[in-house]
C-alpha cells in the first residue's frame, strides 16, 4: 500500500461518513454506525489504519496525522448526532423521582435574645458605635457608687441585688461598663456595651434572675439631649420600621440627668389602645438620659467641659414581645423544639 | 400612687377631663401607668325613653314601651311611681349586671314580658335616695352609654412616681404640677373650705425638743431620728361614720372608709402627703409623748394584731411607759381610736428616713407612711399640716381642738443652686431664655433671683428633695417645656476612641462556625448546685443571698449548666441534642472579686445528621464529631494558633491546645439520662479573661495608659500553585498497640519531606490477618515537586526510607496481605 492508496481510503471514508452519520434514526442505528466506522474491533478506519506498518517508513509520520484528523471530524459528527438523537428519545430505564427530599443537615440557630442583640449592634454600628465590654461580678462602686446611686439606694438592698462578698455584686445592669469605659478611654466615647445583669428577681412569667442588657454611651464635648432623642429616634425607625413614632417621658435613674424613658407607638393597635400596650397606644422600650455629671466625675472627667448621653434596653423583652412567647423563662430552658423554630 | 381625678380637680380646676391630665402628667411628670374609670360597672347602661306606659290594675306595677335606640320598642315593666312618658331614665337592658352584682333578665311578671330594667338612683349605686327611677334632664338619643350623660365615674390615675419626687405622692403634689402646664392657680379643696379656722389660728406651742401644753408633754429624744414632733389635742369627738365626701375620697384611691377620725387621717396622708396617727388620748399612759429608740427587749402589738419584737435600732413613739407606736410606720392597737373615743392626740411628725427604713425593715412592714416618711415629705410644711390635720379632725368629729404642741428644729434653709441660660442650651441643644427658665421654675414653686451674668440663682422649694445641681433645674426646664418639643436632629459625630473588646469578636467568630455545624446557641442561668463542679467546691463562687438553696453557686464550666439543659429535654423525649454557649464562668480568688472568664461550651448527643431515604438511621454524634467540633471552636477562638488535641484521662478525651496552650477539653459527659439516651460529648474551651480589675482609682482615669494593643493576625503568604503532577502511594501498616497514629504520623512527615503534600489516615482495621496485639493502620501519601514530575525511582526510594524508619523507630511493619 502506497501513501496515496492509504490517503484515498481515509478520503473515501471521511466522503461517506457523514451521510451515514445522518442517516442513523436512533441509538441503536447510532451504534452500528459507530462501529461501523470507528468501532475498534471491525470499523473502516480501524482497517484502515492497520494498513499504516506496511507504508514506508517516511510516509508513516503523515499518514498518522491524516487518519487522526479524519477520525476527529468523524468522532465529532457522530457525538453531535448522539446528543440529537438522545434529546429526541423519550426517557428510558429507571427514572430519577426528583420530588424526593434533599439530604437533610441540621440547621444552626442563634438565640432569639442574641438576635436582638446583633439588630441592634448593627443599627449602632453604621453610627460609628464599637463594642465594650465588663465583668458580671463588679465591685459595688462600679455599679452603684460612681453610677451616682445614693448611699441607701433601695436597689442596693439585699431584696433587690445579688452580692457574692463584701461590696461586691453580681451587676445589676450594664451600667458599670460606662464607668469603666470612661476610666480607659478618653472622649470621644461612641459604645454599645451588651452583656448579662443579674437581679434577686425570682423565675416568673415576666422576670428572670439573670438576663441580657444592652446599654448604649456617648461623651463628647457639646452632646446634648438633642443628640439622644435623634439617635434613638433613628434607632427606633431602624429597628421597628420607617414610620416608627416615638416619645419620650420624664423618668429617673441615679446615673441620668435628665432621665428620659422612650416609647414606641403600638404596632398592634398603632396608637389606639389595645391589651398589649395596656391601652396606653405606646409601649416602653428602652430608658435613657444625659449622663448625671457626677458619672462624668466618677471617672475622671472634666463635667463642665464633656457631656454625654446613654441608654439601656432588655433585648429579652423585645425579643418575646416580637416572636409572642408567652412566658420569659421558655428563652432560658433551651428546649430544641423551641430552638429549632429560629433555623 | 393613686390619684382621683375628682379629688385632683378640686385643687386645682383646670378644667381638663381625666385622659387629658393623663397625657400631661406623662408626658411632663411621670408615668401614669393605670387609668382606671371608678364606674366601669355602669358602662352597660344606656339611656331610654318611654314611649307608653299603662297601670296594670291591681299592682303597683306599670307595663312601658321603651326606646333604647335599638330600633325596636321594648317592653318593660316598672315598679316605680313615677314612670312619666316621654322622660329618659337609665335602663339596664337584660343581660346587664346591677352594680349589686345581679343580672337582668328577661322575665314574665303578671303576664307581662319585661325585657330590663328602668333604674332608679340607689339601683345604680348613686345615693340612698329611692323616690323611684332616676329622670334623666338630657337631650341625649335613646340608646346613648349612661356615663357619656352623667357626670358620675371618677378616674383614678394610677401614677408611677419614681424615688426621686416624693412630692408626687399626694394630690397637692400633682396638682402642683398640673397648676404649673394648665397655667391655673391652685387651691384648698371645697371641702376644707368650711374648717374652722380658729384652730389654725392657735399658734402651736413649739420648743426644740421638749414642749408641754394642756397637760400633754412631747420629748423629742434625738432630733436626728425626729426633727419634727407636732401633736394636737383634740377633743369632743363622736367617732362614727364618714360624711360622704370624705367616704369618696378614701374609696376614690382605693382605700376602705373606717370611720370619720381614721378617714381624715387618710384624707391627710393622700391629700397632701403628710403621714398623721390618732392616739385614743386616754390610753397615752403619764400624759407623755417620748420619741425615742426602743428599748431591747420591748414589744408592741401593732395595728394588724403582729406582736413586735423592738431593737434599739428602732423609733417609737412611747408614752411615759411603754411603745404606743413604730415611728413612721404604724400605730399600735392599745392606744387604737374605737368607738368610744372622744378625745385623740393626733401626731403630725417628720422622722429622718434613715430609722424609718430601718424600722420597716427589722419589723417587714411598708405602709404608706414609712413609704413617705423613708423618701422624705415636705419638711416645712409640718407645722401647717398640724393645724390643718388638727382642724379637719375637729371638723368630721364634731369635736375641738383644745392645744397644737409643735416640738423640734426648724427645717434648714434650702441651698441655692445656680442655673446658666448657656449651660441649658448645650445640654438641651436649643437655647431657651433666661426669662423663660425663670417663668418655668416658678411655676412649681422654685424660688428665682438674678445672678452673675444671665445665671439665675434658684431656692427649690421644701418638698424638691432632688434638686441639688444645676443639671437638676435643667431637667425641670426640659420636662416642663416637654421632651417631645426638643429638636431631634440627628447630627455627625467624632468617630470613638474604643477599640471592639476582641471578646465580643472572638464570640461572634465562635457563633457563626458553630451555627453553621448546625448547634443551637442557648443562654441559660449560671447558677448551679455545684455537686458537678469536678472540684472540692474551695473556689466555687457562693452569691450570698441565693435565690434557690439548691443553687446557690455560680458556675466554674458552661458544660455544667448545658448538661442540665441536656437533661431537661432528655425529660421531654428529645434526645437529638446539638448546644453551644458562649458565657461567663466564675472561680473564687480570695477576698477579690472572682476570676472571670468567658468560656465556649459545646455539647452533642443523638443524630449525627436528620433522617433521610439514602440513610434511614443516621449514626450518633461520637468522639470523633466532638473532636472536629473542638477544632472548629479553638479555630476559630485563636485564629492562627496551633491546635493540637493531647490525649487526656477519662473522662477528657482530649486537651484542647492553642499555640501550646491548654485552652479546653474534650469530653465524654455523665447525664441522668434515661436508657434510650445516646452518649453525650462536650467540648469546653476558654475564649478569654474578662479583667475585673478597677480600672483607675475613684474620681480618676487612666487615659495615659494610651490604645490597647491590636491582636490582628498575621495575613496568609500566598503559595505558588504548582503544575507538576502528583505521585502517591499507600502505606498499610500493622503497629503495636503502644503506638499511637500520631507518632507514626510524625515519622511519616519528617521522613517524607518537604515534597509531600497530603499524609490521611484512610482506614483502621483489627481481625483476620492481623497480629494479636496490634492494629493494621493505612495511610495514603502524596508528593508534589513544584518544578517537575517525580521519577517513579524517587517515590520508592521514599517509601523504602519510611517503612525502615518506622520499623526501627515505633517496631512498625508493613502489613503483606
Amino acid at each position: 500500500m502506497t501513501l496515496a492508496e492509504f490517503i484515498a481510503a481515509l478520503d473515501l471514508l471521511a466522503a461517506e461518513a457523514p451521510a451515514r452519520i445522518a442517516a442513523a434514526a436512533d441509538l441503536e442505528a447510532w451504534t452500528e454506525v459507530r462501529n461501523a466506522l470507528v468501532g475498534r474491533q471491525s470499523g473502516r478506519l480501524t482497517d484502515i489504519m492497520s494498513g499504516l506498518g506496511a507504508l514506508p517508513k517516511e510516509d508513516r509520520r503523515e499518514a498518522g496525522q491524516r487518519a487522526n484528523a479524519v477520525k476527529v471530524v468523524i468522532d465529532d459528527a457522530l457525538e453531535s448526532r448522539r446528543g440529537e438523537l438522545a434529546a429526541a428519545a423519550p426517557a428510558t430505564g429507571p427514572s430519577i423521582d426528583l420530588s424526593m427530599p434533599a439530604r437533610g443537615r441540621w440547621k444552626g440557630t442563634v438565640h432569639p435574645v442574641s438576635l436582638v442583640i446583633d439588630e441592634v449592634v448593627e443599627i449602632f454600628r453604621e453610627l460609628g458605635f464599637t463594642i465594650a465590654l465588663g465583668p458580671e461580678a463588679e465591685h459595688a462602686w462600679y455599679n452603684f457608687g460612681a453610677l451616682n446611686f445614693p448611699d441607701d439606694h433601695p436597689a442596693m438592698d439585699l431584696h433587690d441585688t445579688l452580692y457574692i462578698g463584701e461590696e461586691q455584686v453580681l451587676r445589676t445592669h450594664t451600667s458599670p461598663v460606662q464607668v469603666r469605659t470612661l476610666q480607659q478611654y478618653p472622649p470621644p466615647i461612641r459604645v454599645l456595651a451588651p452583656g448579662n445583669v443579674y437581679r434577686r428577681d425570682f423565675f416568673d412569667p415576666s422576670h428572670a434572675p439573670m438576663f441580657a442588657q444592652i446599654e448604649g454611651l456617648v461623651v463628647d464635648e457639646g452632646v446634648s439631649f438633642a443628640d439622644l432623642k435623634a439617635t434613638l429616634s433613628h434607632f427606633a425607625r431602624r429597628f421597628f420600621g420607617p414610620t416608627t413614632k416615638t416619645r419620650f417621658r420624664p423618668s429617673y435613674f441615679p446615673f441620668t440627668e435628665p432621665s428620659a424613658e422612650m416609647d414606641v407607638q403600638c404596632g398592634v393597635c398603632s396608637g389606639s389602645g389595645c391589651s398589649v400596650c395596656k391601652q396606653s397606644g405606646w409601649v416602653e422600650i428602652l430608658g435613657s438620659g444625659m449622663v448625671h455629671p457626677a458619672v462624668l466625675e466618677a471617672a475622671g472627667l472634666d463635667s463642665e467641659r464633656y457631656t454625654g448621653w446613654a441608654f439601656g434596653m432588655g433585648p429579652a423583652r423585645t425579643a418575646i414581645s416580637r416572636h409572642g412567647i408567652p412566658d420569659i423563662r421558655i428563652l432560658y430552658d433551651s428546649d430544641v423544639r423551641f430552638l429549632d423554630q429560629f433555623a | 400612687m393613686n390619684i382621683s381625678h375628682e379629688w385632683l380637680s378640686r385643687f386645682v380646676p383646670h378644667g381638663r377631663d381625666a385622659a387629658e391630665v393623663r397625657d400631661l402628667i406623662t408626658a411632663h411628670v411621670a408615668t401614669v401607668e393605670g387609668f382606671e374609670r371608678l364606674r366601669a360597672d355602669l358602662e352597660a347602661f344606656v339611656v331610654a325613653r318611654v314611649v307608653e306606659s299603662e297601670k296594670i290594675p291591681d299592682t303597683k306595677l306599670s307595663f312601658n314601651k321603651v326606646d333604647d335606640g335599638s330600633g325596636t320598642l321594648l317592653e318593660v315593666v316598672c315598679g316605680a311611681p313615677n314612670v312619666t312618658v316621654g322622660a329618659t331614665y337609665p335602663f339596664a337592658r337584660s343581660g346587664t349586671t346591677m352594680p349589686a352584682g345581679f343580672k337582668i333578665e328577661k322575665k314574665k311578671i303578671r303576664g307581662f314580658t319585661s325585657n330590663g330594667m328602668l333604674c332608679s338612683a340607689r339601683e345604680l349605686g348613686l345615693g340612698e335616695e329611692h323616690d323611684g327611677i332616676l329622670a334623666l334632664d338630657t337631650d341625649a338619643a335613646p340608646g346613648t352609654a349612661l356615663l357619656e350623660v352623667l357626670p358620675l365615674g371618677d378616674v383614678r390615675l394610677v401614677i408611677d412616681v419614681l424615688p426621686n419626687r416624693p412630692d408626687l405622692l399626694s394630690h397637692l403634689g400633682v396638682a402642683r404640677e398640673i397648676a404649673a402646664l394648665t397655667g391655673t392657680a391652685l387651691q384648698r379643696p371645697d371641702e376644707l373650705r368650711a374648717l374652722s379656722t380658729a384652730s389654725l389660728a392657735l399658734a402651736p406651742a413649739r420648743g426644740v425638743d421638749h414642749v408641754k401644753d394642756s397637760g400633754l408633754d412631747v420629748r423629742i429624744d434625738d432630733v436626728a431620728d425626729c426633727p419634727q414632733y407636732g401633736a394636737a389635742i383634740i377633743s369632743g369627738l363622736t367617732v362614727g361614720p364618714s360624711p360622704d365626701w370624705l367616704k369618696a375620697c378614701v374609696e376614690s384611691v382605693g382605700g376602705r372608709s373606717i370611720n370619720n377620725i381614721v378617714d381624715a387621717t387618710n384624707y391627710m396622708l393622700h391629700g397632701f402627703g403628710q403621714p398623721v396617727h390618732a392616739f385614743d388620748a386616754t390610753k397615752i399612759g403619764g400624759d407623755a409623748i417620748v420619741v425615742r429608740r426602743a428599748r431591747a427587749g420591748e414589744t408592741l402589738v401593732t395595728l394588724d394584731g403582729a406582736e413586735r419584737k423592738l431593737d434599739p435600732s428602732m423609733l417609737v413613739i412611747a408614752d411615759g411607759a411603754v411603745p404606743m407606736a413604730l415611728a413612721g410606720v404604724m400605730g399600735g392597737r392599745a392606744s387604737e381610736v374605737t368607738d368610744a373615743t372622744t378625745k385623740v392626740v393626733l401626731e403630725v411628725a417628720l422622722f429622718a428616713p434613715r430609722v424609718v427604713r430601718t424600722t420597716r425593715r427589722r419589723v417587714g412592714l411598708s405602709t404608706d407612711a414609712s413609704y413617705r416618711y423613708e423618701r422624705g415629705i415636705d419638711a416645712a410644711a409640718v407645722g401647717q399640716m398640724l393645724a390643718l390635720g388638727a382642724a379637719l379632725l375637729a371638723f368630721v368629729g364634731g369635736g375641738s381642738v383644745d392645744a397644737l404642741l409643735h416640738a423640734g428644729a426648724a427645717p434648714v434653709a434650702r441651698a441655692k443652686v445656680t442655673i446658666r441660660p448657656e449651660r441649658v442650651a448645650l445640654l438641651l441643644g436649643e437655647p431657651v431664655g433666661g426669662d423663660e427658665i425663670r417663668r418655668l421654675l416658678e411655676s412649681i414653686g422654685f424660688a428665682c433671683e438674678a445672678g452673675a451674668s444671665s445665671a439665675l440663682v434658684v431656692t427649690p422649694p421644701s418638698w424638691r428633695h432632688d434638686v441639688a445641681r444645676e443639671v437638676d433645674l435643667i431637667e425641670e426646664v426640659a420636662r416642663l417645656r416637654g421632651f417631645d418639643r426638643l429638636p431631634d436632629t440627628l447630627q455627625g459625630a467624632r468617630p470613638g476612641t474604643v477599640p471592639d473588646h476582641p471578646l465580643f469578636t472572638a464570640y461572634r467568630r465562635v457563633r457563626d462556625a458553630l451555627v453553621a455545624e448546625g448547634l443551637h446557641e442557648v443562654r441559660p442561668l449560671p447558677f448551679t448546685s455545684g455537686r458537678d463542679a469536678g472540684t472540692d467546691g474551695a473556689d466555687l463562687v457562693r452569691v450570698q443571698n441565693p435565690l434557690a438553696e439548691d443553687e446557690p453557686f455560680l458556675r466554674q464550666s458552661v458544660l455544667d449548666t448545658l448538661a442540665r439543659r441536656a437533661e431537661y429535654n432528655l425529660n421531654r423525649m428529645q434526645g437529638d441534642l446539638r448546644f453551644f454557649e458562649v458565657g461567663t464562668t466564675f472561680t473564687a480568688q480570695g477576698k477579690a472579686l472572682p476570676r472571670e472568664e468567658q468560656h465556649v461550651g459545646v455539647l452533642v448527643m443523638g443524630a449525627r445528621r436528620p433522617v433521610h431515604f439514602t440513610e434511614a438511621q443516621p449514626p450518633a454524634f461520637d468522639a470523633w464529631d466532638a473532636k472536629a467540633l473542638a477544632h472548629t471552636v479553638a479555630e476559630a477562638a485563636f485564629p492562627g494558633a496551633d491546635i493540637s488535641m493531647v490525649p487526656g484521662e477519662s473522662p477528657v478525651l482530649w486537651r484542647v491546645q492553642a499555640g501550646g496552650v491548654v485552652v479546653g477539653a474534650v469530653s465524654r459527659l455523665t447525664l441522668d439520662a434515661p436508657v434510650w439516651a445516646k452518649p453525650a460529648f462536650g467540648v469546653e474551651v476558654l475564649l478569654g479573661e474578662m479583667p475585673s480589675t478597677p480600672i483607675a482609682a475613684r474620681g480618676q482615669h487612666a487615659h495615659a495608659a494610651g490604645p490597647a494593643r491590636s491582636h490582628a493576625n498575621e495575613p496568609v503568604r500566598y503559595r505558588a500553585l504548582s503544575v507538576t503532577p502528583t505521585a502517591e502511594f499507600d502505606l498499610a501498616l500493622l503497629v503495636p498497640d503502644a503506638v499511637l497514629a500520631a507518632q507514626v504520623e510524625e515519622v511519616l512527615r519528617t521522613v517524607s519531606g518537604a515534597q509531600l503534600e497530603r499524609c490521611e489516615l484512610f482506614d483502621e482495621f483489627r481481625g483476620a490477618g492481623v497480629p494479636v496485639g496490634t492494629r493494621s493502620l493505612a495511610w495514603r501519601l502524596t508528593f508534589r515537586h513544584p518544578e517537575r514530575t517525580l521519577r517513579e525511582k524517587e517515590i520508592e526510594g521514599r517509601r523504602t526510607l519510611v517503612l525502615k524508619t518506622l520499623e526501627a523507630q515505633l517496631g512498625v511493619r508493613p502489613r503483606t496481605v
